[in-house]
């Protein structure tokens, strides 16, 4: 095992989790929100801040899907070994990590009507964030915010599944924004 | 108890409950299961509430605990002693210092703000349950968003005692889809549901947790010819004179003679240092209340 | 003039150093060390580490100590004190087989391989209190025989050969842990077994009587009770193999219960099953004809409607810290609510005079 996949863990877990989570929890609540967030240094191409998602939610209980662009022996082996996640196909994840396109959205759990909560958490790694871009609505945002998204069909198609769908966060550099399925995209 | 991790909870059981609060607010409403662990206060008595403030306190923090809407009742007290002493974080009685707040049956009277959260103790957090025992039917009646029980309970009210005679625990629709029981917090509360801070409910003894994110639409059922009515006692604080607030009622003497004050103590006190008085309060002084 | 009440902080702080001083009692008599508990209690011992699902009889001596005597609050303890344990891994399955019996009797069969023991059992003890005891409680020299060694084969076995019993079916698949993921109906077996191992003694004889007296009634034969120690093994990945960690006393009762057949299999008898950590007869021969009786869809059999047949039911009362907890919080302020009640049925009664004064005026 290569020096670099042993370093990059947040130094304080309890105290450098409890911060991210929080950037986190307050992203996934006011959707379009941006975050910044700190302490993980992840290999490439994952950004810091998907470093700090996957450091504070991962585990050995949720087993993680790398798309093709973050599907390198370092990536899986750093989350490996600094979570215990396991790596899944995409029909098992219970997060999802990688480039918008490389993702296969349809293949990931969904929820079930009895459980809506067990669908994928995606986290979705982008070369830019901003609030310029689509307009966004519903919980968690008062009137109507924007954000920078890959695309707007996908969510749009994902909202209508509710209270099923996927719910993603945006990582970009050291910043973070997230879309649950209650938002209403365009 | 330095032995502990921060905020008492490991951080394998501190990460299971805060994937379960993502969920929730991802799912307004919805109530997600999550392992409740045992913790070193009963069932019952806001294990569910402790374990969710502890998987998302900070050390920057400041956090406030209500029973009843009273920062010193005993219950509050030990909790509030207990982040002391396992989080270390900053504690607070003003509603406004506060950034965590954690509540026993009220809703502070003092709108939240945006960088506010509430934490709310649920004892049992099934609206149908009273309705339906079974949990694996209320949870098919969830999915199959099939709430007719819910409208017949309330309107067999009506019929039997001309209104509905739900005071508190009112359930509501929480954005036109779940049916959500706000806890025990009385009717009056309701409106304040929709609000700008986050707010997180959990049951430990039965294992969920769910959430309300700002800005949700939450409804209160009601019918169109027997609206929602929030209702208190018709009277104003006696302490500091506020008549918008809602009171407790408590026995003076043995003729039954009765007084009415804030159930909010930090509403009431701070209202008092700004020099309002009711009609048996004294003017506000330190260390006098 | 009305000032408002405060001191919840200086109460609790009053009423701990008062519960202190009650729990040492009088200070002329002797206090108990945790050794004499753990020696001479081992009975409450054993019930707080079968039902605090926390095998060290040193803390529950301690938590019995510290809890006056109230086992479910010694039990509510160790539960506490359980959750801040870290998890270093599972053990492999402990081989019941290889128990070194301390007691071991089979209603089913008058002998068999292993034969009957006795044991340190109450049984047969005339319940006479015995007044010796008050003044002096050495115990007499007693006769010590060498112990059986080797395995014990389970009674069950011998039925098995004959394939007169439904067989379980073997597998390696880890099975969920209650402790750990949160409770989903309709629950595995080995869910509702980890539940019923825990779950209050009181509560489980209740639920296993009841099956005795016809609600969901299947006549149960103790096929074997048996109580021993047996090691606890663990495999270490870096070694490759399984080592012994420790070695715990348990109690396993398993029941031959009537037997149910159909036109394509031959009538079988069917087992119900109950082990429990430290002596725990009682509890382990209750664990086990609840166990049967919750078995009723997978085995083909009718719901009767029978308390005991209802999972969900058994489950979810059965856990005494969940039980005390909540009924015990109805003790703490709920004026909030009170109140808002109070206004609901003033209002309610004053309509309702309203209407009735109408009426009569009309």
């Amino acid at each position: 095992m290569q020096a670099q996949v042993l370093e990059g863990g947040f130094a304080n877990l309890p105290v450098d989790t409890s911060y991210a989570f929080r950037a986190i929890m307050t992203a996934m609540a006011r959707p379009g929100e941006i975050a910044q967030v700190r302490g993980a240094t992840p290999p490439a191409p994952m950004s810091l801040a998907a470093g700090v998602v996957v450091l504070t939610l991962c585990d050995p209980e949720t087993p993680v899907y790398l798309a093709a662009s973050h599907d390198t022996q370092q990536v899986s082996d750093w989350i490996t070994f600094h979570t215990g996640a396991p790596i899944t196909q995409a029909q098992g994840a219970m997060f999802a990590l990688g480039a918008w396109d490389d993702l296969p959205l349809a293949d990931f759990p969904h929820g079930t009507a009895e459980y809506p909560d067990r669908s994928a958490t995606v986290i979705v790694e982008t070369q830019k964030l901003s609030n310029n871009g689509t307009v966004l609505c519903g919980p968690g945002i008062k009137d109507h915010t924007h954000l920078s998204l890959p695309e707007t069909q996908a969510f749009q198609a994902n909202a209508t599944l509710f209270p099923l769908g996927l719910d993603f966060i945006f990582t970009c550099d050291d910043r973070l924004a997230a879309l649950p399925r209650t938002t209403r995209v365009g | 108890m330095s032995d502990y991790n921060f905020a008492y909870l490991d951080e394998q059981t501190k990460r299971m409950i805060r994937r379960a609060i993502l969920k929730g607010l991802a799912i307004p409403g919805y109530q997600v299961p999550f392992a409740s662990r045992e913790m070193p206060m009963p069932y019952g008595w806001g294990t569910g509430g402790v374990q969710v403030s502890a998987a998302v306190l900070t050390p920057d923090d400041t956090f406030k605990v209500i029973d009843q809407g009273a920062d010193d009742t005993t219950n509050a007290v030990s909790i509030r002693r207990f982040f002391q002493k396992t989080a270390g974080v900053a504690v607070t009685e003003a509603t406004a210092e506060a950034s965590v707040i954690q509540t026993r049956h009220r809703i502070p009277e003092q709108d939240l703000r945006a960088d506010q959260i509430l934490v709310y103790q649920v004892p049992i957090p099934e609206p149908l349950r009273f309705l339906e025992p079974s949990e694996v039917e209320t949870r098919k009646m969830h999915a199959l968003e099939e709430y007719g029980l819910m409208h017949v309970k309330l309107y067999e009210d009506i019929s039997q005692h001309g209104d509905i005679a739900t005071a508190y625990a009112y359930p509501v629709k929480v954005e036109g889809r779940y049916v959500m029981d706000p806890s025990p917090i009385p009717k009056f509360d309701n409106p304040k549901l929709e609000m700008a801070g986050i707010q997180l409910f959990g049951a430990g003894r039965e294992q969920r947790i769910y959430a309300i994110p700002p800005y949700t639409q939450v409804v209160s059922l009601d019918f169109d010819d027997y609206p929602f009515q929030p209702t208190k006692a018709d009277h104003a604080c006696d302490l500091c004179g506020a008549e918008e607030s809602y009171l407790d009622e408590l026995i003076m003497d043995d003729a039954g003679g009765r007084m009415f004050m804030c159930s909010d103590t930090d509403y009431c006190a701070t209202r008092r240092k700004q020099g309002h008085v009711g009609a048996q309060g004294v003017p506000y002084k330190e260390d006098a209340a | 003039m009305y000032v408002a009440v405060k001191g919840g902080e200086r109460a609790i702080d009053n009423a701990h150093a008062w519960l202190a001083e009650e729990r040492r009692g009088d200070l002329d008599v002797p206090e108990l060390s945790v050794a004499q508990i753990r020696e001479q209690m081992t009975l409450a011992v054993n019930r707080v580490m079968a039902e605090g699902s926390l095998y060290d009889p040193n803390l529950a001596a301690l938590a019995i100590k510290q809890a006056r005597g109230d086992l479910i609050e010694a039990i509510f303890l160790i539960r506490a004190y359980r959750t801040t344990l870290p998890r270093f891994g599972g053990s492999n399955p402990v081989e019941t087989e290889t128990m070194q019996c301390e007691r071991r009797v089979s209603a089913t069969f008058k002998d068999a391989p292993g034969g009957q023991v006795l044991g340190p059992t109450f049984d047969y003890t005339h319940r006479l209190l015995d007044f010796k005891l008050a003044a002096d409680g050495d115990a007499a020299d007693v006769a010590v025989s060498e112990p059986h060694r080797g395995a014990t084969p389970h009674i069950m076995s011998f039925l098995d050969r004959e394939d007169l019993i439904q067989t379980e079916p073997a597998g390696d698949d880890v099975p969920d842990d209650l402790t750990r993921t949160p409770l989903e109906l309709p629950a595995s077996r080995a869910l509702r077994l980890q539940s019923l191992t825990r779950g209050d003694e009181g509560f489980i004889l209740g639920m296993a009587y009841s099956t005795q007296r016809g609600y969901a009634r299947n006549h149960a034969f103790v096929a074997e009770l048996r109580i021993g120690s047996v090691a606890v093994e663990m495999d270490i990945p870096e070694l490759g193999f399984a080592i012994e960690i420790g070695e715990i006393t348990v109690t396993e009762c398993e029941t031959v219960n009537q037997f149910q057949g159909s036109k394509t299999q031959p009538p079988q008898f069917t087992r119900g099953y109950g082990l429990v950590f430290g002596m725990t007869e009682r509890k382990a021969i209750s664990m086990a004809l609840v166990d049967r009786a919750l078995r009723w869809k997978e085995l083909g059999e009718d719901n009767l409607g029978a308390p005991a047949q209802d999972e969900e039911f058994v489950l979810y009362h059965s856990d005494n810290i969940q039980a005390t907890g909540f009924l015990e919080h109805i003790k703490l302020p709920h004026y909030v609510d009170f109140q808002s009640e109070l206004e609901l049925i003033r209002k309610l009664r004053r309509e309702a005079h309203d209407t009735i004064s109408r009426e009569a005026a009309e």
